[in-house]
């Protein structure tokens, strides 16, 4: 197949005939085709005479139209119902797509094919799309399949190793072993998986990931020594491998001369690497807003370096607390003004008193996605004699048919 | 090879250079290392070191903005009684650069506090710890300290429900809610953030109480003047004992703030 236009000297027969000897020097039984499309050519070379050419000057229906639909590149399900439709050949789905010569006829018999396959997305599925692509009426770019070899660096050692400051060593080794091949790639790991094989054919396999792109063999061997404390030696481990399954690109940069090195400080990432291996990584994030009223689903958790979401700033009335509870706890009123707000509640055991009210701020439950049974909730911002500051609220209201006498929690505390 | 003197830690640069007996918002010189105890039923300990934090930012920082991030760590015991920071209750140049830990033992706690206090991308790093852990020695105290002096990152440390034990910190708050001043458009709507801070230990400073009021992000005394109750109005006058203050110097107060 040889799209496009450009032809080299001696014609396109002498092309294809170029092509056929270069595949036939190596063993290989090709069949070559000629066309301006992927998908004409595509067609020609399994369907037509072996070299067969169609010049771009040439009407492509005239030459494609008697082969099989199956030279559109379909699948197996779409050809079955083709089948079914008696649409057997090419020019005869042109015809009903409407390639003719009445504009209105061929409109109507476009649009028949486009709502009987208008779930098809895929171009596979779609025949429409299929010819559109084979006539060159929708571009179909031909993208390049290039392999990218993982950076990866192994160490067979000469005897196997049952202690940790060998292991250490090896790891440093590596370490540095996988800095220079990423390097000279002009890349930083951000996930690297270390392998270690044993003697009795067990691998322990150890995996980090990296907040932000990095080349540095310090950091890398101290992660590592954080992760390898429980790992068992057995009779010995004899080869030690590293990937870096993840890598980005990184360009290479000036290393550091200034006082920050010799502080020793670290970067932001290089922090967050160090808590995420001990403390995990859920235990490090970011608060982001989310796109709802509920106070505990208005703020999700994400990881720390990751781009923040876009989000609509919240309204400025809406004075919310510094920290919110996991849970909001529930309050026992024990004396209610007649509006129904808390006097004095008990709270963790100790009874409060209500000096300063603001609310309700009423917060109904997202319908569409919880129950309908779910209550609403009235928010209170609250001021107790000592001047602690509190955000509580009643679910449900009496009467709505939800349940029996609300309920109140304290769900948030301000500054 | 000549003997090069070691660099002077800038804990000890900064005081010699500018010494004020009593301690106000603004000050220049702010310590590495402050503890502030609170009670965790209220998150007046995490508002106060917010606060003094911000307020250590802006006048010891220039003029253009702050974009680096401030860490704060948790353990799992605070997250349970005085829950997480929420992100509409924060101050909004803190919303987008905010680091949460939660850290499940108090060991892990200060393993991250430490790592943030070692990262100079950091603009401050805040701590909840609840109770006295045996964790947080003295040892570990001084380990805090030594390491935000040596690289130049400010922690405040908030100790719910905790005694006020041995620690290095180099100021340590009581802090406690106070009652706010009602705002303008409704009186009987809870006000601003106030607090009822005791300085009950610093290195640079005398010791005393003020009513501190968080005003629209900036931190200033108690506007309680001429209240008519005498405690509030005498704590938010704050007599300034001008010729009584003096730097405490060796003896811990924690003793006497204890009994």
């Amino acid at each position: 197949m040889l799209p496009g236009r450009r032809i080299c000297s001696g014609g396109e027969e002498a092309l294809l005939a170029d092509v056929a000897r270069g595949f036939a020097r190596r063993d290989f039984t090709a069949r070559a085709a000629l066309a301006p499309t992927a998908g004409a050519a595509w067609a020609l070379a399994h369907y037509a005479r072996h070299g067969a050419i169609l010049a771009s000057g040439h009407d492509p229906l005239r030459q494609l139209g008697d082969l099989p639909v199956a030279a559109l590149r379909l699948d197996n399900d779409v050809l079955t119902v083709l089948r079914r439709l008696g649409i057997k050949r090419l020019g005869e789905l042109a015809g009903v797509s409407g390639a003719g010569d009445d504009p209105g006829q061929e409109a109507a018999a476009r649009d028949a094919l486009r709502r009987r396959f208008r779930n098809h997305r895929s171009p596979a599925a779609n025949p429409l799309l299929r010819l559109d692509q084979l006539l060159g009426r929708v571009p179909e770019p031909l993208l390049p399949v290039t392999s990218r070899p993982i950076p990866m660096v192994q160490r067979r050692l000469m005897e196997p190793i049952r202690h940790r400051s060998l292991l250490d060593r090896v790891i440093e080794d590596l370490a540095n072993a996988m800095i220079r091949v990423l390097e000279a790639r002009g890349e930083g790991a951000r996930r690297l998986e270390l392998a270690l094989w044993r003697v009795d054919g067990e691998v322990v396999q150890r995996r980090i990931e990296l907040a932000a792109a990095t080349r540095e063999a310090s950091h890398i061997t101290r992660l590592f020594a954080a992760r390898l404390d429980d790992v068992e030696a057995g009779f010995g481990i004899e080869t030690a491998q590293l990937r870096a399954s993840w890598s980005e690109p990184l360009s290479l940069s000036q290393s550091d001369l200034d006082a920050a090195a010799e502080d020793h400080d670290t970067a932001l990432a290089a922090c967050i690497d160090r808590l995420t291996v001990r403390l995990g990584p859920k235990a490090i994030t970011r608060p982001v807003a989310r796109a709802s009223h509920i106070p505990e689903r208005a703020q999700g958790w994400q990881a720390p370096l990751a781009p923040v979401p876009p989000s609509q700033s919240a309204l400025a009335f809406h004075t919310r607390p510094l920290k919110l509870l996991d849970r909001a706890e529930l309050i026992a009123v024990l004396y209610a003004s007649p509006d129904g707000v808390p006097q004095r509640f008990r709270w963790r055991g100790t009874v409060r008193e209500v000096c300063r009210v603001e609310g309700p701020e009423r917060i109904a439950p997202e319908w569409w996605r919880e129950r309908s049974t779910t209550r609403l909730r009235d928010y209170y911002r609250i001021e107790d004699e000592a001047g602690r500051r509190y955000w509580i609220y009643r679910q449900g209201i009496v009467g709505d048919g939800r349940g029996g006498v609300p309920d109140w929690f304290l769900h948030g505390l301000y500054a | 090879m000549p003997f090069t003197p070691p660099k002077p830690s800038p804990a000890r640069v900064l005081p010699a250079r500018l010494q004020e007996a009593r301690w106000r918002p603004g000050l220049a010189d702010h310590p590495f290392h402050s503890e502030i105890f609170a009670s965790a039923a209220e998150a007046s300990g995490a508002g106060l070191a917010l606060a003094l934090a911000r307020d250590a930012l802006t006048s010891c920082g220039g003029d253009e903005e702050d974009t680096r991030q401030v860490l704060w760590v948790q353990d799992r015991a605070a997250i349970r009684l005085g829950g997480r920071p929420c992100l509409a209750g924060l101050p909004p140049d803190l919303h987008h650069r905010l680091i949460h830990v939660a850290a499940a033992t108090p060991e892990d706690a200060l393993f991250a506090l430490e790592e943030g206090l070692k990262c100079r991308d950091l603009a401050c790093v805040i701590g909840e710890i609840a109770g006295n852990p045996r964790a947080l020695s003295f040892t570990a105290s001084r380990r805090l300290s030594l390491t935000a002096e040596r690289h130049g990152v400010r922690l405040w440390l908030v100790r719910l429900d905790a005694e006020p034990d041995l620690s290095s910190a180099r100021m340590r708050w009581q802090a406690r809610a106070a009652p706010s001043p009602p705002p303008r458009w409704n009186p009987a709507a809870p006000g601003t953030a106030s607090w009822h801070a005791e300085l009950f230990r610093a290195r640079a400073h005398a010791p005393g109480a003020w009513m501190l009021n968080d005003d629209t992000g900036t931190l200033r005394p108690h506007p309680y003047l001429g209240s008519p109750d005498p405690d509030l109005a005498a704590a938010a006058t704050t007599p300034d004992p001008v010729r009584l203050a003096r730097p405490t110097v060796g003896r811990s107060l924690a003793a006497r703030a204890r009994a």
